[in-house]
């Protein structure tokens, strides 16, 4: 019976002690017109047979291990250390619970907390919770802290068009029932557009640093708009372009939200991913989710737990103002390990290495017949190609070549027809990059 | 003493191994022309620790030795499902055509993963009579928030806008009335009655007052918080459903029904899934989870999404074998190579020789939108799928049925030395009352932290908030009868020790990595970010 350990004699030795007949009888209090009902579904499979499906379902699939991938988009192939896996795949972390009892969950508290110290390093915020669900979650929470941080008593939440739009949409599904108005969306997604959006009514401003276009905007006019009017700057940073850039902590924002997925976590089609959530710790007690403190035990050793728990839906309940009760926690220890492993100079290093290759990529495309590349405004790794061709075309050809072209995004932005979102990491060597660059111009 | 002159760390933080000019990683050269870094954005410092990789290796296998796990032994923690998560999952997780498939692939070259996805969301609703399965929630909380959502805008569409309120047990979840909040609608709690029931006077007053009007639905847990299987369930149903409400079910207690009874078919409108309880994905030291939501006809349309529908139907006649080479697609000539798609009964159904269908992304309708970017934790998706499929039609119902054995079998070994207050078979868990007659000053608390220095994990305290002292616990079908016994050992010992010394238990755990932790200092000093990491000025 697969995972269930059971002997006849067992069984018959259990009901015994039960004072049952048989397993059934231990379902009397179900109503008798629904008890076991048929289920359609196939039938069983041993683990050999699993195995083999798992694995030609999973090659009917189109990916990177088999294709050159050039597509980012808010996902992003990077090169993982062989380390991250190995710790992850110790089942003292992933078949551990939440560390509700800290005695014996000191190496997922502790982790813990390295995570949000490390993360407090990187985004230049002096408090970090233990993680949402993902980047878009993030920035839906972030919402309401901005709420609870103006009272309630501003309605107007702005939102840059260049923020990863399902993020945006994201929002919007969080806070349907409340009364608030998401502006911002529609315009050029010009720092200066969005500043004059800001009023005494507004609670936050948020942006993407890069933009989803890959671009990286000037934030400190902003940050002094925000805080002039008493508005929050919320800022969605992809954490590998910070191992570069200037913190957003440096540049005034007052929450710093994202992505964590490009440290330590796989592409896999989209999830389990890591929404990180690091803010100035004078707002810490109005955040959502998991938080990690140090402390003492009755021996006087430091060790760690979970803190400000009042906040929580367990025992707030209906006076919470979120009903999340986990956090990424396997995805938050990726990043750790991740983290750790390449340190100060690793990160930097990635993050050179990510804006040469982008940079040498997006130069040979420029030069192409028919090619032009928006390099008005610094990138990082991402980039936005104005093509001959519709970008389902291009992207056919290169996928015939082996290799995943860029995001479409005539998809979402009409202005954007025929303009593909290229992404160029360390993991795109050289030559890989030069065949994109052949093929393309084998299109022009 | 204070921690910073502690000589008993049990490991130092990743900080304190660093040294200037370490590295954990061997990064290439750069094969490319360099080009000129945009110096005036770039940061000056970047604040985190320089460490070898040996170093970090260790510190990380350190620090996981200071967990208590399922790998390691029972972990009987009630409402959570603390089951054996396969290795073979584990495996399929991690190759390549699932871990390295960007979520923005077309659909085209996703046709593997979509498949999965749209069999697992046939699946879930069939394991519960539901539908339409939508596989976005994150988690079982981000499920309960679409089901709400689903329901608000149900009555908001049908002109009911004042349809704002919610019931909900006081036995619930902490989760459920959040998520009402969440949701702009109103928590309307009700009392539970001397048998952990729905106190079935105050719904009929709920539902039939003044309020009749304003009932959008209830969201209720079956089996109950208290492992219990409400008789009155029907009754439940239909007294909200004729007040114009629609019910919810927290499925979080679904290793108790699978098979056993389906929740569409008794009335629910709309239920969500935890894929790393009932299915065995993970916990992964709290998350990732994943929170799949089932509904029937009346939601359909609001469900989040995307979900996985059939594009372009296949060809069920399959042509010759000759003729359809040409034509094959891509998905259905790699399944074809493997024998046991081929040996496989009617779950793949349609595959083989004939055409595949073609699968891709839907919004539905009047969808409430999208829960979180991308699609779903689609890794905890596959495992969830292994798992089924492992189980299949004839074995899923022995998963419940060995679950609940389980749990009845510790009950009645238990009683014997702790007070059960529901005297009745109970479901997946069971409630007991953590203390000892005549040892008033020993609590819930203290029988877990001394369950420690058995090598157990404690079963969850406190909750559900309606009986006092709680222990809920739930040992989970993957548990063998001597480790049952073992605990049930553990715990009459336990209450020995309370009656002899309750201190034992009071200052327990004492072979813990850690003794009992000081909360309130973690409260008042709240340190969350080590010195090392802050940014320059910050207090």
């Amino acid at each position: 019976m697969s995972y269930i350990p059971h002997t006849p004699a067992e069984t018959e030795n259990m009901l015994a002690e039960i004072g049952a007949r048989t397993i059934d009888e231990l379902f009397d209090a179900v109503p008798v017109s629904h008890r076991f009902p048929a289920l359609n579904l196939p039938p069983p499979m041993s683990e050999m047979e699993v195995a083999a499906e798992m694995l030609a379902i999973s090659e009917a699939n189109d990916h990177g291990q088999d294709y050159a991938v050039f597509r980012g988009a808010g996902a992003y192939q990077h090169f993982i250390p062989s380390v991250v896996n190995h710790i992850l795949l110790r089942g003292e972390f992933y078949t551990a619970y939440t560390p509700y009892q800290p005695e014996v969950s000191q190496g997922t508290l502790q982790a813990t907390y390295e995570y949000q110290s490390m993360m407090c390093a990187l985004t230049g915020m002096d408090a970090a919770n233990a993680s949402h669900y993902d980047g878009a979650t993030s920035l839906a929470e972030a919402v309401t802290v901005a709420l609870e941080v103006t009272r309630n008593k501003r309605k107007k939440v702005i939102l840059s068009h260049a923020i990863h739009p399902q993020y945006r949409e994201v929002v919007r599904t969080y806070h349907q029932g409340r009364d608030i108005r998401i502006i911002g969306d529609r315009g050029r997604g010009e720092i200066v557009d969005l500043m004059e959006m800001i009023d005494e009514n507004t609670a936050m401003i948020a942006v993407q640093y890069p933009n989803f276009f890959g671009q990286i905007d000037e934030l400190s006019d902003l940050a002094q708009a925000a805080r002039k009017s008493g508005a929050l700057l919320v800022v969605v940073a992809n954490p590998m372009a910070l191992s570069l850039l200037k913190s957003p902590g440096e540049l005034g924002a007052d929450i710093v939200v994202g992505e964590g997925q490009p440290m330590g976590i796989p592409l896999g089609f989209g999830g389990p991913y890591l929404g990180y959530f690091a803010i100035r710790q004078r707002h810490v007690r109005k955040i959502a989710g998991r938080i990690i403190g140090e402390t003492e035990d009755a021996d006087g050793r430091r060790a760690f737990v979970m803190t400000l728990r009042p906040r929580e839906q367990d025992i707030k309940r209906e006076r919470a103002t979120s009903n999340i009760c986990t956090n990424q926690g396997l995805m938050a220890l990726s990043a750790s390990v991740y983290m750790a492993l390449m340190g100060k100079n690793g990160m930097r290093r990635v993050g050179e290495l990510n804006y040469h290759k982008a940079h040498y990529a997006a130069q040979q495309i420029h030069r192409l017949d028919g090619y032009s590349v928006d390099m008005s405004k610094p990138f990082f790794n991402e980039f936005v190609v104005a093509c001959p061709r519709p970008v389902s075309r291009i992207n056919e050809a290169l996928l015939e070549e082996g290799m995943i072209g860029g995001y479409d995004l005539g998809q979402r932005y009409f202005h954007l027809q025929d303009h593909m979102l290229l992404c160029v990491t360390e993991v795109n060597a050289k030559d890989e990059i030069d065949r994109l660059v052949e093929v393309l111009g084998g299109l022009s | 003493m204070r921690a910073s002159e502690s000589t008993q760390l049990l490991e130092p933080l990743i900080y304190d191994l660093s040294a200037p000019g370490r590295i954990g990683v061997n990064l290439p050269e750069c094969d490319v022309p360099e080009s000129p870094l945009p110096t005036e954005l770039l940061r000056a410092d970047l604040a985190l620790p320089e460490v070898g990789e040996v170093q970090v290796l260790r510190h990380f296998v350190k620090l996981s030795q200071l967990n208590y796990s399922i790998d390691q032994g029972l972990y009987p923690l009630g409402s959570c499902t603390m089951k054996y998560n396969p290795k073979v999952n584990e495996d399929a997780a991690r190759l390549p055509g699932f871990a390295q498939l960007h979520p923005l692939t077309d659909e085209d070259g996703a046709q593997g993963a979509l498949y999965l996805m749209h069999e697992l969301q046939r699946w879930l609703g069939e394991i519960s009579g539901f539908d339409a399965v939508s596989l976005s929630p994150a988690a079982g909380a981000q499920g309960e928030f679409a089901g709400i959502l689903m329901i608000r805008q149900y009555h908001i569409d049908r002109g009911e806008r004042q349809r704002d309120i919610i019931l909900v047990p006081n036995s619930a979840h902490g989760t459920n009335p959040a998520t009402v909040t969440m949701a702009g609608m109103t928590v309307r709690e009700l009392p539970s009655n001397d048998q952990g029931n729905v106190d079935m006077a105050a719904l009929h007053a709920a539902c039939e007052g003044e309020l009749r009007d304003r009932i959008a639905g209830m969201m209720i847990t079956v089996p109950s918080t208290l492992g219990l299987f409400e008789s009155t369930i029907l009754e439940v149903i239909a007294a909200v459903h004729d007040a114009g409400g629609l019910m919810y079910m927290d499925g979080a207690n679904m290793n108790a029904l699978m098979a056993v009874i389906k929740p569409g078919e008794l009335g629910f409108d709309v239920m969500h899934y935890n894929l790393h309880k009932t299915f065995s994905t993970p916990h992964g030291g709290g998350g990732p989870g994943s929170g799949a939501v089932g509904v029937n006809e009346k939601l359909r349309p609001y469900l989040p999404g995307p979900i996985v529908g059939i594009i372009e139907e296949g060809d069920p006649n399959p042509k010759p074998l000759t003729q359809q080479e040409e034509e094959v697609s891509p998905l259905s000539n790699e399944l074809a190579n493997s024998p046991s798609l081929l040996l496989a009964g009617e779950g793949a159904e349609g595959w083989g020789e004939a055409e595949a269908p073609l699968y891709g992304f839907v919004m539905p309708e009047k969808s409430i939108g999208r829960m979180k970017a991308f699609h779903g934790n689609f890794g905890m998706h596959l495992r969830a799928y292994a798992y089924i499929r492992v189980y299949g039609d004839s074995g899923i119902r022995d998963v419940t049925r060995y679950a609940v054995l389980n749990a009845n079998y510790l009950r009645a070994k238990l009683m014997r030395t702790y007070t059960a207050p529901y005297p009745r078979y109970c479901g997946h868990e069971f409630v007991l009352e953590g203390h000892v007659d005549n040892v008033d000053e020993v609590h819930a608390l203290d029988i877990s932290k001394r369950l420690m220095d058995y090598g157990f994990h404690p079963p969850t305290n406190y909750f559900p908030l309606i009986v006092p002292e709680a222990l809920l616990i739930e040992p989970t079908e993957t548990e063998v009868k001597e480790d049952l016994d073992a605990f049930v050992e553990a715990m009459e010992a336990i209450a020995a020790e309370a009656r002899a010394d309750p201190q034992i238990l009071l200052k327990a755990p004492h072979t813990a990595p850690v003794r009992r932790l000081d909360e309130v200092r973690a409260v008042k000093e709240l340190v969350l970010c080590c010195a090392p990491a802050l940014p320059v000025g910050a207090s």
